[in-house]
């Protein structure tokens, strides 16, 4: 288990540092830096001297190594455009992102799994048919599409939910946070339901295929010679059973999510990370890209983690794998 | 005498499929007396395993009994409904099968799937159940059952596991246990073992064995009776020791004459020629004439009928002929 | 010769054809009214794009034929439309039917590049991949993994924000186009990498690549031939549904302003020029190519969704 762990945290840091290398080659080689950061006026010597200030002329893994050192203390330099520290810029916006992934990844599992149960097990009622068309439609339309969609509806004809922005927000501590008030809760509604709607429709029919697999296996036709009950059969063994690759996906998913909320934020003009990473794509704001490239990577790469840890509390098989090794 | 236990008539099983209605079992009959252990052998596709699932009530669809009736300890069991035939699975008919290794739910212990079926069957509370468990996984041979049934299916051996397996099957003290091909997925070295520790079980309990096999071998060792399967039919069926001794159906001498024996000086095994045919493809009259060496006039007209042949019963065109229609 | 020859492949063709009318894929095709119309739908958009051109009403991309004064008009049957504007214009006065017609044409024209793309550089390194095994495997299966971690809509952003980084402002709109594909491609390559490697790895142990390296044919060569047609199956499932895939991510570029630019758009770029109006009561600019992205990727979906049903029988 011990050794498991230290494996997969070491396997982790290795993705961690690729990651930390595009974002500096991005960083370093995309557009000159100091291009970006002075007029057309600045005379050779002056950018000679920016260069040098900015150490641009060391040696390329000495600055590989103050990347990576400064993001580690947080630290992405300043913002090309906005002439601010990516750190606090990005530090501003992130409990937005959080918070509508948070609730987003939460409507698609409490609305997803039971969905996917049911048409596993009623694989021909009219109903699981009808859920697994509406979960093809939901795969098919884009996410951006859904959200004009839900706007359309509940924003502009009926006029019951806002269309944009976070609504009032509290201050609690560093965070601002829109869960303790109306109007922070409205918001959060449809901007939730625009990015949970795939990875419902994704874990609906995850657990629909995995309960369609799991129920022909060996293991539940012997608990059905057994005589166990239709519910012990399906819930007791096949639903376990089936967990556990739901889990991981799940969890691999809210790394998705998170990305996914890019183009929420844009729809809803929703002040988090990813409408500030867009902003910095179309402008080439190469600072902010790598500090969201590098967060994002830590982010999946924690995820990841988590997620072989739960599966590994889950699935007693591995842990004597790792035991074992 | 006294009604047998299990009593199986003219089963019929049938596939829809897009092309056509494919028979898979044709018009099988026979019985299996308490205590009794019936082996039941053919090719892979004669319809053994088939008919074992049609008697628990798990035939996968679209595969569906289409005809003929399943009387179990007197009671017609093939139209019952789901929760009827559920309280007798595992509480008067069990079954075995194929894979131990994945038979048994890797994510729960031994232990809980023993305990879950015995009070699925039998009014235990957990100590007692628990108890019970411990003991049957003493009876069938697992070493130290006190610890070993809170270990995982993974850390047993397939034959360990396949003991689990029966472990479970014997857990509510059924009348019947179905075993299909119990030993196929094991080492040769531990078939032999698994096979004596089901007969022993069996006959301490008078639980009567339903034994689907392709190998002959074990059949030998360990049926009292053979009914021997052949493209969805009962080709031939007897007492083991008569079958051995002298087979009366062509296909079940072709059966014998390829088993390896010490006894035998031949130097070759004898092979029947060709192969049973496709479910689409079962020729007309008896199905076995196109390889069998003394098809004759009516083989390829009409099926044969089973007959009484000595003290066994054969479908075959050389006897049915000499008794008129049985 | 060629008299003698000619024959042989008709015969040959018609029993291929008679075969494939025959097989269960093409029976489970004629079950299901469903996928028959999906199929319907995706040639209508598949002839639309192609023949845009010459069947659409307008051309949008012509400045000079646009009139500002026609913009907003709305569809035909509302209270101000014309019939001359069926779907109705956007701002810039564009005929939206004609546009919806142009645009399928470019978002497809990008779906399919980069899906080739993807596909080919996929089942090229597979193949390296696993026919070499060692170092090269472990670097490519390794970039696999973690790129996999990744949702490939950031892929795309963060390939087409840096490539476009590249190229000077001037030069942009022009290589959006090319931008994208490379961007979407590089995306989706994984997938068929994946498929391709792990069938290369049961083929190379076959006795007949063996025996090809004996006789000193080239067993790469050889491989090819016979991996191939072993894959195309999942491949075939993986393009039907990377199209959709892609024709979502270019839509979902265009629609954030990174993608295909306002002056040639696609359904993405139209959708979001619409937005702005959906709040003045000018709803038709969003809807229509909205509608008409949603239904080619359902019906495309549609079309995967079956085939790869049809092609696993685990599942039938």
């Amino acid at each position: 288990m011990l050794a498991f762990m230290i494996r997969r945290i070491f396997q982790s840091i290795i993705v961690m540092i690729v990651v930390a290398l595009i974002s500096f080659l991005l960083f370093r080689f995309v557009g000159d830096p100091v291009n970006q950061m002075v007029g057309i006026e600045t005379t050779p010597e002056q950018r000679e001297a920016l260069r040098v200030q900015l150490g641009l002329n060391d040696p390329v893994l000495t600055q590989f190594w103050r990347f990576i050192w400064g993001a580690a203390q947080f630290d992405f330099g300043i913002s090309y455009q906005f002439k601010q520290s990516v750190a606090e810029m990005i530090g501003k916006r992130a409990p937005a992102t959080l918070e509508l992934s948070l609730m987003s990844a939460i409507f698609a599992m409490l609305v997803g799994i039971p969905m996917g149960v049911y048409t596993g097990l009623k694989r021909d009622s009219w109903l699981s048919k009808f859920f697994l068309t509406f979960s093809l439609v939901g795969i098919s339309l884009p996410t951006f599409l859904i959200g004009i969609l839900l706007i359309y509806v509940f924003a502009v004809q009926f006029q019951v939910l806002p269309s944009f922005g976070r609504g009032e927000v509290v201050q609690v501590g560093f965070w601002s946070t829109g869960l303790l008030t109306a109007s922070g809760l409205k918001a959060l509604i449809l901007p939730s339901i625009t990015l949970g709607l795939f990875q419902m429709t994704l874990i609906m029919r995850l657990v629909r295929s995995e309960m369609l697999e799991v129920m022909r296996t060996d293991y539940i036709k012997f608990a059905r010679a057994r005589g166990l009950s239709r519910k012990a059969v399906n819930f007791g063994h096949a639903l376990k059973n089936t967990l556990v690759p739901v889990i991981t996906i799940t969890g691999l998913q809210l790394g998705s999510v998170i990305a996914f909320a890019i183009i929420t934020e844009t729809v809803f003009s929703w002040p988090g990370m990813g409408l500030l990473f867009l902003q910095s794509v179309q402008n080439v704001d190469i600072p902010i890209m790598a500090a969201y490239l590098m967060l994002i990577g830590f982010l999946f790469v924690v995820i990841n983690l988590i997620v072989d840890l739960l599966y590994v509390a889950v699935d007693p098989r591995i842990r004597v794998t790792g035991l074992a090794q | 005498m006294s009604q047998p236990l299990l009593q199986i008539r003219d089963l019929v099983i049938e596939f829809p499929t897009r092309r056509a209605l494919l028979r898979a079992v044709d018009q099988i009959s026979f019985d299996i007396e308490a205590g009794e252990v019936l082996g039941v052998v053919g090719e892979s596709g004669a319809g053994k395993s088939l008919t074992g699932a049609a008697i628990i009530g798990l035939l996968e669809p679209p595969g569906r009994i289409a005809g003929g009736e399943i009387i179990f300890a007197g009671q017609r069991i093939d139209n019952l409904d789901h929760d009827q035939m559920r309280k007798l699975r595992g509480k008067r008919i069990a079954m075995i099968f194929q894979d131990p290794l994945t038979s048994l739910n890797p994510l729960y212990r031994v232990g809980e799937q023993l305990v879950e079926t015995i009070q699925t069957h039998l009014p235990l509370n957990n100590t007692e159940a628990r108890e019970r468990a411990i003991a049957l996984l003493d009876e069938v041979g697992i070493p130290a059952p006190v610890t070993r049934i809170d270990g995982y299916p993974h850390q047993f051996s397939g034959g360990m596991r396949q003991r689990v397996v029966i472990a479970l099957a014997l857990a509510a003290e059924p009348d019947l246990i179905i075993a299909d091909e119990p030993t196929t997925a094991l080492d040769v070295s531990v078939q032999a073992q698994i096979i004596s520790l089901l007969k022993n079980l069996c006959k301490n309990r008078g639980t009567a064995v339903m034994l689907i096999t392709h190998d002959m071998g074990v059949i030998a060792e360990t049926a009292d009776r053979v009914a021997v399967l052949y493209a969805g039919q009962v080709a031939e069926i007897g007492k083991t020791q008569d079958l051995i001794k002298s087979p009366k159906h062509p296909y079940t001498s072709g059966l014998m004459s390829s088993i390896p024996s010490m006894e035998s000086d031949e130097d070759r095994l004898i092979q029947i020629p060709g192969s049973m045919p496709r479910l689409n493809a079962i020729p007309q009259g008896c199905s076995f004439h196109p390889r069998c060496s003394k098809a004759f006039g009516p083989c390829t007209e009409k099926r044969a009928p089973l007959v009484d042949v000595g003290e066994s019963r054969a479908a075959c065109w050389l006897y049915a002929a000499e008794n008129g229609n049985g | 010769m060629s008299d003698q020859t000619a024959p042989q492949i008709d015969i040959v063709e018609k029993g291929m054809l008679a075969r494939a009318l025959d097989s269960d894929i093409f029976f489970s095709f004629r079950q299901s009214k469903i996928v028959m119309a999906a199929a319907v739908v995706t040639l209508i958009y598949f002839s639309m794009a192609l023949f845009a051109p010459w069947i659409a009403p307008h051309n949008p991309f012509d400045l000079a034929s646009l009139d500002l004064m026609d913009g907003l008009t709305p569809p035909a049957w509302e209270e101000d439309g014309v019939p001359q504007f069926l779907l109705g214009t956007d701002d810039q006065g564009r005929d939206l039917l004609s546009t919806i017609m142009y645009g399928s044409r470019i978002s497809l024209a990008v779906g399919f590049a980069s899906v080739a793309f993807a596909a080919i550089l996929g089942i090229t390194l597979g193949l390296i991949s696993g026919y070499f095994g060692g170092f090269i495997d472990t670097v490519i299966m390794r970039i696999a993994d973690i790129q996999l971690t990744f949702p490939s809509i950031l892929i795309a952003l963060l390939i087409d924000g840096t490539v476009s980084g590249l190229f000077p402002e001037s030069r942009r709109e022009d290589s959006a186009f090319w931008v994208l594909v490379l961007a979407i491609g590089l995306s989706f390559w994984v997938q068929y990498a994946r498929t391709v490697r792990s069938s290369v790895l049961v083929e190379k142990e076959r006795e007949y690549v063996q025996a090809a390296k004996l006789i000193g044919l080239k067993p790469l060569i050889i491989m090819f031939r016979h991996v191939l047609p072993n894959v195309l199956g999942p491949v075939l499932v993986i393009i039907t549904i990377n199209l959709a895939l892609a024709v979502i991510t270019e839509a979902t570029l265009s629609f954030l302003g990174v993608g295909i630019p306002v002056t040639q758009p696609s359904l993405g770029t139209m959708i979001r020029i619409g937005q702005d109006f959906l709040f003045s009561g000018e709803w038709w600019i969003t809807i229509f190519p909205g509608a008409a992205l949603a239904i080619l990727v359902l019906a495309v979906n549609l079309l995967g969704d079956w085939l790869r049903d049809a092609l696993n029988p685990k599942l039938r």
